[in-house]
C-alpha cells in the first residue's frame, strides 16, 4: 500500500519539490513516474515539515508541474548484488545495460555505506607489485590503499592504470580471488571503450565489473556511480574475499556534478563554488578502501583525476591530496619528451610504502635506495635551474655528474615501455646502478655499509654506456 | 525527559518546531534509533539541532528527547588504552556489539562498567573536602595511578567512605554532605561537559620544555610543557608522521591523540604501532599512557567537531591529577571545515572563504585550554596542544592557518620542497618560529649545560646566511663564491643533511637525547671553526673537502649510539689531524 503524489509544487534544475507529503524519510528513495510510462528515480535531499525536496537523477527533462505521479520507496537507494555481478555492465545508477537482464540479487545494499570501525580495520602491508618500476620502487602500491593518478588533459593516466591492472594480475597468486570494478564518470565512449578493449585483451574481462556514467549520461546519476561501484567492490571483498581493485575517472566530474547539484539546491559556496562538504564528500568515497578483520578481501582504489589547468592547488586534487594515502602524478613534461610512463617523481608519494616494503616484503634496501633517488632527483632539479641561467659548462664536476645521473633516471628508469614487466629484484637492482653513476660521498641517506654491499661504480659506468651504444646502434639498424 | 517532534531534516541539520524547553548546547536524543544530537540554536519558533550521526531514514514527526545537561564526557578510570569515538564511545564496544561497520544510534557506556579496580581510599570520615580534592586512587595501567577527585563545584565533609578493595566505576566509594546538608555519592566516575574548561587556581608561568628527542624541534624551535603549536603543511608534507614521532617520543606522562577528519588507516597504524612500541623511560607499551579517539574523515561531520573538545576535555582531566598532558590535533582544519559546513547548512552569513565569523574565537577558545597549571588540589600539570593545519592548496594566506598563527606560540611550518627531496621533519627553518626559547633557556643551562642556548644561537645564525649567499649561487653558481663563503656552505649542509634531518625508522636516529644533541652541534661548530682557520690561510677549502671529514660529520648520526656519546671525542681528533695535515 504506497501512496502516490500526483504533480509537483516546483522543479528547479534537478531538484523537484513535493508538498503535503506523509512519512517521508530523509535519504529515501522515491520513484516519479511520467504520463508516458516512463519511470524516473529520485532521491529526498530535505524534508521540511510535509514539503520535501527530491533530487531526480535522470534529469527533469519533460517533466511538469501536472503529468507526474510520484511513489515513496520507503528506503535509501540500494544496489542488488550478487556474484553474478562479475562480467556485467550497469549504468551510473546500477541498472543493467548489457542487454543480460536483471541481476538475481543476493542481497540489496546501502550504496552510501557505512563508515568502517577503525578498530576492525587490518593495517595494509602487503605490496602490491605492478611490474612498473618509478610506482614499485618509488611509491609502492599496497593493497588496502587508496592511491590517485593526478593527470592532466592529454595524459596517459589511462594506459598507465590498464597497464596496473594487467601486471598486478600477474603477480597475484594464480589469479584467483582478484577482481576489477571500474567506474566512469564522465568520461567519453571512448575512454570507456578502451577500458572495456584493455580488460578483455588483457583476460580479465569476466572478472570486471562495469559502472558507466559516460559525459552524455544524466550529471546527477553521476554522483551515484562512485557509491555502487564501491558497494559492489566491498560487497565482493568482503562477503566473497576477493582483492578487489577499483578504478573510477574521473573524479574532476564528479566533483563539478556536485558542484551543480549543490547550486541548484542553493547552498552557501565555499571554494571556486564548490559545495563547502566536498572533503566529506570526497571522504565518503576514498575511504571505502581498506581491509577488514573478518574478512580475507581488500578493496584498493586507484581514482584516476585530471587537474585543471594542471593546477594542483585546484580544490579538487587538494582535498583529495589531504585524503588519499599519497598520489602518483603525471608530468606533462616528461610526456612530450616521449617518456611512458610520464610519472613525475618528487610530487608523487605513496604513505602506506614504508609499512609494506624492506626486509620480508620487497628487500632489505628497498628503503634506502627509494630515499636516496627522491633525494638525488630532487638536486638534479636544482641543478637544471642553475643550468639554465650560467650554463652547463660553469657547472661544478659533482652537479655534471648529477645531470647525467638525471637524464639516466628518466631514459632507463622512468621511461619502461606499456609492455615490460619488471620485478622489483631488477628495479632495485637498476635503482643501484643509477646511484652508481653518482660518487659515494654523495649518497648521504643511506648507511655505509648498505652502500658498500651494492655500490658499483664501474659496473655502473659500463652497463650505461654500453647500452647507450645499443641503443645508437639499434636506431642506426633501425634507419 | 522533555519531548517534541522533529519538523525539517537538511542533512546533519534538524529542526523542532514551538519547543521551549530546551536550552543552549543542550544533548537530546532524536528519533526512534535515539540518535544523539546537541542543541545549537534557540528562538521563539524553531529550535536547531546538530546531530552528530548520519539522518538517512529519519522523518519529520519522530520525537527528540532532551536531557537537560550539555554534552558531557564520562571522566574515570579507563580512558587509557581505549580507542574512542568523537563523542566518547568506545569504538571497540561498537565493534563487539556490530561487526566491522559503525551502525547509527548504538548505544554503549563509554567505560567498562563491569570491570573491577583495586582502590585506596585516601579520605576519612569527617575529613573537610573541596573540589578537586583527592578521594581514592587506583592504578590504570602499570604506568599511571588514576586518581579520584571531587568534582570541582562540591565543598563538603565526608560522612562515608568504604574500605580499601576491588570496586567498578559505579560504586560508591564516599559519600560527602555540602553545607547545605545534602549527601553527594561520588564514585569512581564523573562527567564534565566538553566545551567548558575545567576550573583550575591559577596558571603558571612556562619554564619546562617538552622534550620530544627530534633535533630541530629541541633544539631549534622548542616546545614548552603547556605550551602550543601548529604544525601546518600541505599534504604528503609529513604532518601526520610529525605528530607519530611526538606522540611516541615526547616526555609527556599522558598523550591524548585525536585523529580528527582524518585517515582511518592511519588511525589503525596507530593502534598497532602504539602497542608494539616500548617507552623507553617505563618499558611497557606506549599505549599504557595513550588515549585515542578517531573521528575519521568518513564518520558524521558533526561529531569531528565535538572529538577536539572531548581530546582536551580528557587531557585537563590527567592535568588535573598532576600530570603532564599532551595532545595531538590532526587536523584542526577538519574541525575548522566541520565548523565551516554547519554553519553552512544554518544558512549563517559567511566571513572569509567561507568559513563562519566565530572561526578565530573558536580557535583561541581551544588554544587557550593549554597551559602549565596550578590544579585545585595544588597539584601542578599542564596541557601542551599541537595541533596540524592543513592548508588550502598549500597556501599558508589561508583563514585557518593565519588565525591559528594568531594564538599559538610555537610555528612548525612543513615545506613541500623538503618533503620533495625526502627531508623529514621537513620543517623550514625560515618560516618556522618559536617563543619559548627565552622562556626555556634557564631549564636548558641548568640540565644541558650553558653552551646550549649559544650553540643553538650559531646554528641558526649559519643557516640563514647560507638562505642568504643560495640567493647568488642560484643566479651565478657557487664557483664564483670565495672561500669562507664556500665553507658557509658545506657546513649549513652538514647542519641541514646530518642534524635538521632525522630518520625516523633508524633505531637510534627516531630519538636522540638532548646529551647527544648538544655534542653533535659541538664537533659541526669545532669543525666550522677549524676549518675558517685554514680559510683564513689561504688554503683551498677543496683540500678539506676532499678528505670526506664532511661527510664522515653527516654520517655521525648514525655511526654513534646513543648510549656512546665518548665515541664523539674521536671526531675532534680527527678533525683535529686532518687540520693539522693541510696546515
Amino acid at each position: 500500500m504506497s501512496l502516490q503524489y500526483v504533480g509537483l509544487n516546483d522543479i528547479n534544475g534537478s531538484l523537484v519539490v513535493l508538498d503535503h507529503v506523509q512519512n517521508a524519510s530523509y535519504d529515501e528513495m522515491v520513484e516519479i513516474e511520467l504520463n508516458d510510462g516512463s519511470l524516473r528515480l529520485g532521491r529526498i535531499v530535505q524534508i521540511e515539515g510535509e514539503r520535501v525536496v527530491v533530487q531526480v537523477f535522470e534529469g527533469t527533462n519533460g517533466l511538469s508541474l501536472a503529468n507526474t505521479k510520484t511513489r515513496l520507496l520507503g528506503h535509501p537507494m540500494e544496489l542488488p548484488v550478487s556474484k553474478e555481478i562479475l562480467g556485467r555492465v550497469f549504468s551510473g545508477a546500477g541498472r543493467p545495460i548489457d542487454g543480460l537482464g536483471p541481476v538475481y540479487a543476493d542481497k540489496n545494499m546501502d550504496i552510501n555505506g557505512q563508515p568502517l570501525n577503525p578498530v576492525s580495520r587490518v593495517y595494509p602491508r602487503n605490496y602490491i607489485n605492478t611490474g612498473i618500476s618509478s610506482i614499485d620502487c618509488l611509491m609502492t602500491l599496497i593493497r588496502g590503499q587508496k592511491l590517485p593518478i593526478f593527470s592532466g588533459s592529454g595524459l596517459p593516466h589511462n594506459q598507465l592504470a590498464v597497464q596496473i591492472v594487467k601486471q598486478a594480475k600477474v603477480a597475484e597468486e594464480n589469479g584467483e580471488g582478484f577482481g576489477v570494478v571500474f567506474a566512469a564518470m564522465g568520461v567519453t565512449n571512448d575512454v570507456a571503450d578502451y577500458f572495456r578493449r584493455s580488460f578483455e585483451e588483457a583476460g580479465v574481462m569476466q572478472r570486471v565489473v562495469m559502472f558507466l556514467n559516460l559525459s552524455n549520461d544524466p550529471i546527477v546519476e553521476r554522483i551515484l556511480t562512485p557509491r555502487c561501484a564501491l558497494t559492489a567492490a566491498e560487497y565482493l571483498a568482503y562477503e566473497h574475499n576477493m582483492h578487489i581493485l577499483v578504478i573510477y575517472t574521473d573524479v574532476t566530474s564528479y566533483c563539478e556534478a556536485l558542484r551543480e547539484f549543490s547550486s541548484s539546491k542553493g547552498e552557501i559556496p565555499g571554494r571556486k563554488g564548490y559545495p563547502g562538504y566536498l572533503y566529506s564528500d570526497l571522504a565518503s568515497l576514498y575511504e571505502r578502501a581498506g581491509i577488514i578483520q573478518s574478512a580475507k578481501g581488500s578493496v584498493t582504489q586507484i581514482p584516476i583525476l585530471t587537474m585543471p589547468n594542471n593546477d594542483i592547488t585546484h580544490p579538487v586534487p587538494d582535498l583529495t591530496g589531504y585524503i588519499t594515502e599519497g598520489q602518483i602524478t603525471l608530468d606533462s613534461e616528461l610526456h612530450s619528451m616521449g617518456i611512458y610512463p610520464p610519472v613525475g617523481v618528487l610530487p608523487s608519494l605513496s604513505r602506506l610504502m614504508k609499512d609494506g616494503i624492506g626486509k620480508g616484503f620487497t628487500r632489505e634496501d628497498h628503503s634506502a635506495v627509494s630515499n636516496q633517488l627522491f633525494a638525488c632527483y630532487a638536486h638534479v632539479q636544482d641543478v637544471r635551474s642553475l643550468t639554465s641561467v650560467i650554463g652547463e659548462d660553469e657547472l661544478s664536476p659533482t652537479d655534471k655528474k648529477y645531470m647525467e645521473f638525471g637524464e639516466l633516471f628518466e631514459k632507463h628508469f622512468l621511461n619502461q615501455g606499456f609492455d615490460t614487466n619488471r620485478s622489483i629484484e631488477e628495479t632495485l637492482d637498476l635503482g643501484w646502478n643509477l646511484l652508481s653513476v653518482l660518487p659515494k660521498s654523495e649518497l648521504d641517506r643511506i648507511d655505509n655499509e648498505v652502500i658498500d654491499q651494492h655500490y658499483d661504480h664501474e659496473k655502473a659506468i659500463e652497463s650505461f654506456n654500453i647500452q647507450d651504444e645499443m641503443i645508437i646502434k639499434e636506431l642506426q639498424l633501425g634507419t | 525527559m522533555s519531548q517534541s517532534e522533529i519538523y525539517s531534516i537538511n542533512g546533519p541539520v534538524v529542526t523542532v518546531k514551538n519547543a521551549r524547553q530546551f536550552s543552549m548546547l543542550e544533548m537530546v536524543y532524536v528519533g526512534h534509533q535515539r540518535l544523539i544530537g546537541e542543541v545549537i540554536s534557540v528562538n521563539k519558533d524553531i529550535t536547531t539541532i546538530q546531530v552528530y550521526e548520519t539522518t538517512t531514514g529519519l522523518k519529520p514527526g519522530e520525537p527528540v528527547f532532551g536531557t537537560q545537561s550539555p554534552i558531557s564526557v564520562t571522566l574515570g578510570p579507563g580512558i587509557l588504552r581505549n580507542i574512542f569515538d568523537g563523542i566518547e564511545r568506545p569504538l571497540e564496544e561498537i565493534a563487539k556489539d556490530s561487526g566491522a561497520f559503525i551502525p547509527t544510534g548504538s548505544a554503549v557506556d563509554p567505560l567498562d562498567g563491569t570491570k573491577k579496580w583495586d582502590v585506596t581510599v585516601c579520605v576519612k570520615v569527617g575529613d573537610k573536602v573541596q573540589g578537586g580534592d583527592v578521594y581514592a586512587t587506583c592504578p590504570e595501567t602499570d604506568l599511571i595511578v588514576h586518581k579520584c577527585m571531587i568534582h570541582p563545584y562540591l565543598n563538603g565533609t565526608v560522612v562515608r567512605v568504604v574500605e580499601n578493595g576491588a570496586y567498578t566505576i559505579h560504586d560508591t566509594i564516599i559519600e560527602v554532605e555540602d553545607e547545605k546538608g545534602k549527601l553527594h555519592r561520588c564514585t569512581l566516575v564523573q562527567k564534565w561537559p566538553i566545551k567548558s574548561a575545567r576550573p583550575v587556581t591559577k596558571r603558571l608561568p612556562i619554564s619546562m620544555p617538552l622534550v620530544t628527542g627530534q633535533r630541530v624541534i629541541d633544539t631549534l624551535f622548542p616546545i614548552a610543557k603547556g605550551g602550543t603549536a601548529a604544525i601546518p603543511g600541505g599534504f604528503g608534507t609529513g604532518k601526520t608522521m610529525t605528530q607519530h614521532q611526538l606522540a611516541k617520543w615526547c616526555d609527556a606522562d599522558i598523550i591524548v591523540y585525536v585523529g580528527c577528519g582524518e585517515r582511518g588507516n592511519e588511525m589503525t597504524q596507530v593502534l598497532e604501532e602504539f602497542r608494539e612500541l616500548i617507552d623507553p623511560k617505563s618499558n611497557r607499551p606506549l599505549t599504557d599512557r595513550t588515549v585515542l579517539i578517531a573521528n575519521t574523515s568518513n564518520m558524521p561531520v558533526a561529531a569531528r567537531e565535538a572529538s577536539i573538545y572531548t581530546g582536551v576535555t580528557l587531557a585537563e582531566y590527567y592535568r588535573d591529577m598532576g600530570y603532564h598532558v599532551a595532545i595531538m590535533a590532526d587536523s584542526t582544519s577538519r574541525w575548522a571545515e566541520a565548523l565551516r559546513e554547519i554553519s553552512g547548512r544554518l544558512e549563517e552569513m559567511p566571513a572569509e572563504e567561507g568559513f563562519p565569523a566565530y572561526l578565530p574565537s573558536r580557535l583561541s577558545q581551544f588554544y587557550e585550554r593549554a597551559g602549565y597549571m596550578k590544579n585545585l588540589n595544588g597539584s601542578e600539570g599542564s596541557v601542551t596542544i599541537i595541533g596540524a593545519v592543513s592548508p588550502q592548496g598549500s597556501d599558508f594566506s589561508e583563514p585557518v592557518t593565519q588565525n591559528t598563527k594568531r594564538f599559538v606560540r610555537c610555528f612548525w611550518a612543513l615545506d613541500k620542497a623538503l618533503a620533495y627531496a625526502r627531508h623529514y621533519f621537513a620543517i623550514n627553518w625560515n618560516q618556522s618560529y618559536s617563543e619559548y626559547a627565552p622562556d626555556l633557556e634557564r631549564w636548558f643551562n641548568k640540565h644541558v649545560g650553558p653552551h646550549f642556548m649559544a650553540q643553538r644561537q650559531e646554528i641558526s645564525a649559519i643557516l640563514a646566511s647560507e638562505t642568504k649567499l643560495m640567493e647568488i649561487v642560484k643566479l651565478m653558481g657557487s664557483d664564483v663564491l670565495p672561500d669562507d663563503q664556500k665553507l658557509t656552505i658545506e657546513v649549513a649542509k652538514v647542519i641541514r643533511v646530518g642534524y635538521l634531518q632525522q630518520n625516523a625508522f633508524h633505531k637510534d636516529d627516531t630519538y636522540v637525547p638532548l646529551e647527544k644533541q648538544s655534542k653533535m652541534m659541538e664537533v659541526i661548530l669545532y669543525l666550522n671553526k677549524r676549518c675558517k682557520e685554514v680559510v683564513a690561510l689561504n688554503k683551498p677549502i677543496r683540500l678539506i673537502l676532499e678528505t670526506g671529514i664532511f661527510d664522515k660529520v653527516i654520517k655521525m648520526k648514525y655511526d654513534i649510539p646513543n648510549d656512546q656519546l665518548e665515541l664523539f671525542d674521536d671526531y675532534f681528533k680527527e678533525i683535529d689531524t686532518i687540520i693539522a695535515n693541510i696546515e
